[in-house]
């Protein structure tokens, strides 16, 4: 007769992801008993306050370490802590982004072109449910880095996903295009999803455990078929090589940056980053260290061709949100490279990495949602051209951001390169150093195009404008600048709390 | 930190930065008070470099007004300064050529993209960063100026430049670029093998003793990224074609701060990072280097010659001065290391002069194709005299300043290498027919239609170039002021190759 063990949950460590549950369900009762009109203000205020609580306990509890946080299931460790760190303040500047509600249709279930979708434009109709969806979303990043068994790691994934697969169709302009969006992520992200099913049930086959800590004994006895383990890493790996979006498995991502609303993008493109690597990282670390000869090769390979996919396909674009989705892919090599390394200092940089990286990225989104013609957004690049003229502010904002991604000393970009690149090389991948440096050189030539569009130019008169940011977007822009120059001007306090924070316990 | 111990270094570099912050709060269409404020500043800073300059102590050793604090100490780094003679006589040009700059340009800047506060912002942040490349002990603080410098200097050539100025300005950034991505991937390299060895650090004193551990393939490989790097600063045949373009395209003003000194970052580092750091692979690639120089040299001078455009013109000569300094660099005599650095402070003055002439004459004529200009001589002849000063020099005239350094260079080489040196010599001869030519049909000859009523200088042209020449003539009599600044640290630097000057089996080297 099985008998049934009451899980001891230790709540003071699974505050930060309670509360965003909390404040998720709330949003859920706002829409279904609040009235309309009283929906937009308070799911604001309630999705921020719920982010700040989150991290205030995230704060409170940050020196707590337990490897039984929820029975197996779930690790609070050092690198935890600076994950879910990462995703809520990434989460709390993004926030702002939705507040703007230009960018949402104003009811999502009536169809593109209908009698229905027009009156409810009319009626200004505001589409509060994004709140409490990003809210389920973060909910689900903070669980997936922190998760220490396969199963849960699952439910993590699934929880961050379906609620950004319906984000990404709520676009108010070229809601055909949205919602096609949507469902290539939807239906590629699914089958990611049966990858990575695959893949855990060849790693219980082969070592007869789902925590991550009994597969590491298993790796470390060596007794198990060491086909199943390599087939398990394989297929995990197509699972999370999809979430970062890394050639060969990163298809999704240009039409999923370009068609989501943008606010949304800013959102998916930095968080989703941060807890997919983050949860990469840990798996790697603690589970398969120890079999690295089994991986390591075959993601080294995979880490080089998306450093230059990236770079190079992102030179063709001329969209914007397809540029930077290109970008993101070649991000997604570099930080690769940071889980190859596989050691400490490897796992510091990526760290360093997700966090300068996902806030520069949540900056330059803020500013394509303001660059607007009378039908919404502009993101077709020759359009652009000659903003430095118009709105010189928010331009410089934009170059200083490209300059962070090509990784342009002083700013939080160069810091995050060279750190990631010295773990890598450290670790003994001169390939990855040589091939890095290139791209980045690569990279370099479009970010640097896109300043030259912008400032040299001569603006082209098609009524192409910059909007007054709203306060919202504002706060998200400058936020996200300070942080970008303040890390490559003087990172040393974040770099010493890292350092002496950043730990995967077993 | 209080005031009073406030390091020479750092106000200097401080200096500019209060004087951006003040221009912020200028409004913009007050251009005059921006200009101003940008001359009192760098003047400052001028007087701020004449003040080191005058408490160097010649006699000593080692680096001076140095400053250390920590700065990323997880990966050991530090904002580290320091000056040796040659990094002290570099700085001292680069201030005294700011503000010279700043009047040269004082109606430059109107007609940009954007105002003048946007051009003298810059020039203040670019002038910070100039010191820092030079100041800088700490190899990885040296990368952060050397790459951050750029971003400036492209927005000066792309934004207040003329004719196709953004093409040239994403040449010179993306040349640079790549140029700093190697040096880029050897920086890690050093990084990783201090680590190994031990003591995680980038001082450059305490990394001059790598070498010891690194294997001789692993030591030429972190070399060639440091050298590739500074070979596209200063330009050096086949990495040169970006220079051109944007002398052309940029202001007169930018092009004396580009060719002048961002290009001496390049010449500087050989010296400093390439040599310092890197002694054995040094050794195996100078014969290749001392090639790739005299073609420079050689390759220069017959591409200006070919000149039609003033500018592409001065641009071309650099490319054979910055062959004769690479030259000397690597003979690896104390004569010819002190002669290339003579040579980075006399080429910033002499190719200053030819640049503000220049720019003074293009601003009248509104074209820069030599052979727009023609009887000078007689219309104006201020300006026409102040051209054919600077070309003298820049032919290295005895008597004037680059003489001195030109003669050094090939000394120093000849003792060493002397097939090397009478190829170069050859560079003399041509630089006669590069800069007479132009001398001739600018300065000389019947009038060109059109020229009839050009105005000679005025008064602030005339301040502005009266320094560069007082220098030019001065050095050129008496250089020993600069040589004891410089000798002892070209002397320690060739030393520590474990190199010592060949006997002399010329008494008198040939000119």
């Amino acid at each position: 007769m099985i008998t049934f063990v009451s899980p001891t949950l230790d709540y003071a460590l699974l505050a930060p992801i309670l509360i965003v549950l909390g404040g998720a369900l709330i949003g859920v009762l706002i829409e279904a008993f609040a009235p309309r009109s009283a929906r937009a203000g308070s799911q604001l205020f309630i999705a921020l306050t719920t982010l700040l609580l989150s991290l205030a306990s995230l704060i409170r509890v940050r020196s707590g370490a337990s490897t039984t946080a929820a029975m197996e299931s779930v690790t609070f460790d050092g690198a935890g802590v600076l994950l879910q760190g990462s995703i809520l303040i990434i989460a709390i500047i993004s926030v702002f982004l939705l507040a703007d509600q230009e960018n949402f249709t104003a009811l999502a279930a009536a169809l593109p072109g209908s009698d229905e979708e027009r009156t409810s434009l009319q009626q200004d109709l505001k589409l509060t449910e994004v709140y409490p969806l990003a809210l389920f979303a973060v909910a689900g990043m903070l669980l997936f880095p922190v998760s220490t068994d396969l199963i849960t790691l699952f439910v993590a994934l699934e929880m961050l996903s379906l609620p950004l697969y319906l984000l990404a169709g709520l676009s108010r302009r070229r809601r055909l295009m949205s919602q096609e969006s949507a469902l290539k992520y939807f239906l590629l992200g699914a089958f990611s999803s049966a990858f990575f099913l695959m893949g855990i049930a060849y790693l219980y086959g082969y070592s007869a455990a789902v925590s991550f800590s009994g597969i590491h004994a298993a790796v470390i006895g060596g007794s198990g078929n060491d086909i199943y383990l390599l087939l398990g890493i394989a297929f995990l790996s197509v699972g999370l090589l999809f979430k970062v979006g890394a050639v060969p498995f990163h298809a999704w991502s240009p039409d999923v940056y370009q068609g989501a609303p943008t606010a949304v993008t800013a959102f998916m493109a930095a968080a989703t980053k941060v807890a997919a690597f983050g949860a990469m990282l840990r798996i790697f670390y603690v589970s398969f260290a120890e079999a690295y000869w089994q991986w390591r090769p075959a993601l080294i390979v995979i880490a080089l061709i998306t450093m230059v996919f990236g770079s190079l396909v992102a030179i063709a674009q001329r969209d914007v949100k397809r540029m930077l989705a290109y970008s993101s892919i070649a991000h997604a090599g570099f930080l690769l490279s940071g889980v190859i390394a596989l050691n400490k200092s490897g796992l510091d940089a990526s760290i360093f990495y997700l966090f300068a990286y996902g806030v520069a990225t949540v900056g330059a989104f803020a500013i394509v949602t303001l660059v607007r013609d009378s039908a919404g957004e502009v993101t077709d690049l020759n359009r652009w051209s000659g903003l430095g003229k118009r709105s010189p502010w928010v331009a410089t904002a934009f170059a200083g951001f490209l300059l962070a991604f090509a990784g342009i000393p002083l700013t939080s970009g160069f810091i995050g390169k060279f750190s990631i690149f010295s773990a890598a090389y450290e670790s003994g991948s001169t390939a990855i150093l040589i091939t890095g440096v290139l791209s980045s050189a690569i990279a370099a030539f479009f970010y640097i195009r896109v300043i030259v569009l912008i400032f040299f130019k001569d603006p082209v008169e098609d009524g192409t404008s910059v909007v007054i940011p709203s306060v919202y977007t504002q706060i998200t822009i400058a936020i996200s600048a300070v942080v970008t120059f303040a890390l490559g001007i003087y990172p040393t306090p974040l770099i010493n709390f890292i350092q002496s924070t950043a730990q995967f316990l077993r | 930190m209080n005031l009073a111990n406030l390091n020479l270094l750092t106000l200097s570099m401080l200096l500019p930065l209060l004087g951006t912050v003040a221009l912020a709060f200028v409004p913009k269409t007050n251009a005059l008070l921006t200009k101003q404020i940008a001359l009192a500043t760098t003047v400052l800073v001028a007087v701020v470099g004449i003040a080191m300059t005058i408490s160097f102590d010649f006699g000593a050793t080692g680096f001076q007004f140095v400053e250390s604090r920590e700065w990323i100490p997880a990966f050991g780094i530090k904002y580290a300064l320091g000056v040796d003679g040659i990094a002290l006589v570099l700085i001292l040009m680069s201030v005294l050529l700011t503000p010279i700059v700043v009047i040269a340009g004082w109606n430059e800047s109107e007609g940009g993209r954007w105002s003048p506060k946007v051009f003298y912002s810059l020039l203040l942040v670019l002038e910070t960063m100039m010191i820092g490349v030079f100041a800088s002990t700490d190899v990885f603080l040296f990368y952060v100026f050397f790459e951050a410098m750029l971003v400036p200097v492209y927005f000066l050539i792309g934004g207040f430049g003329s004719g196709d100025r953004a093409a040239a300005a994403v040449k010179f950034l993306l040349y640079s670029l790549f140029g700093g991505l190697l040096m880029l991937a050897s920086i890690v390299g050093i990084f990783v093998m201090s680590t190994r060895y031990g003591n995680r650090t980038f001082d450059i004193t305490t990394l001059s003793g790598l070498n010891t551990v690194l294997t001789p393939m692993m030591e030429n490989v972190l070399f060639l990224g440091f050298f590739i790097a500074f070979a596209i600063k200063a330009p050096l045949w086949p990495l040169h074609t970006w220079l051109p373009d944007a002398a052309k395209s940029a202001t007169p003003g930018t092009s004396v701060l580009l060719l002048g000194v961002l290009d001496k970052v390049g010449t500087f580092g050989m010296i400093r990072y390439c040599l310092t750091l890197f002694p054995e692979a040094s050794k195996t690639f100078t014969p290749m280097i001392i090639t790739l120089a005299v073609i420079s040299i050689l390759y220069g001078a017959f591409l200006a010659i070919g000149a039609k455009d003033i500018k592409r013109l001065i641009a071309y000569t650099s490319i054979s001065h910055f062959g004769f300094i690479t030259m000397g660099i690597f003979a690896m005599t104390s004569q010819g290391m002190s002669g290339a650095t003579l040579y980075m402070f006399n080429h910033g003055f002499s190719t200053a002069a030819l640049f503000l002439v220049a720019g003074f004459m293009i601003s009248r004529r509104k074209s820069s194709t030599i052979s727009d200009f023609g009887g000078l001589q007689r219309i104006t002849p201020i300006m026409a005299w102040s051209f054919f000063i600077a070309g003298m020099s820049s032919l290295a005239l005895p008597g004037l300043s680059s003489f001195v350094s030109e003669f050094l260079v090939l000394v120093g080489t000849f003792t060493r290498y002397p097939v090397a040196a009478i190829i170069a010599t050859f560079g003399i001869v041509l630089a006669a027919l590069y800069i007479l030519i132009p001398v001739q049909r600018a300065l000389h000859g019947p009038t060109t239609p059109g020229n009839e009523n050009l105005k000679d200088l005025t008064l602030r042209e005339k301040i502005a170039i009266a320094p560069v020449i007082s220098i030019i003539v001065i050095l050129g009599f008496y250089p020993s002021p600069l040589l004891n600044i410089i000798n002892p640290a070209a002397a320690t630097v060739v030393s520590q190759q474990g190199f010592s000057d060949p006997a002399p089996t010329m008494s008198e080297g040939k000119k």
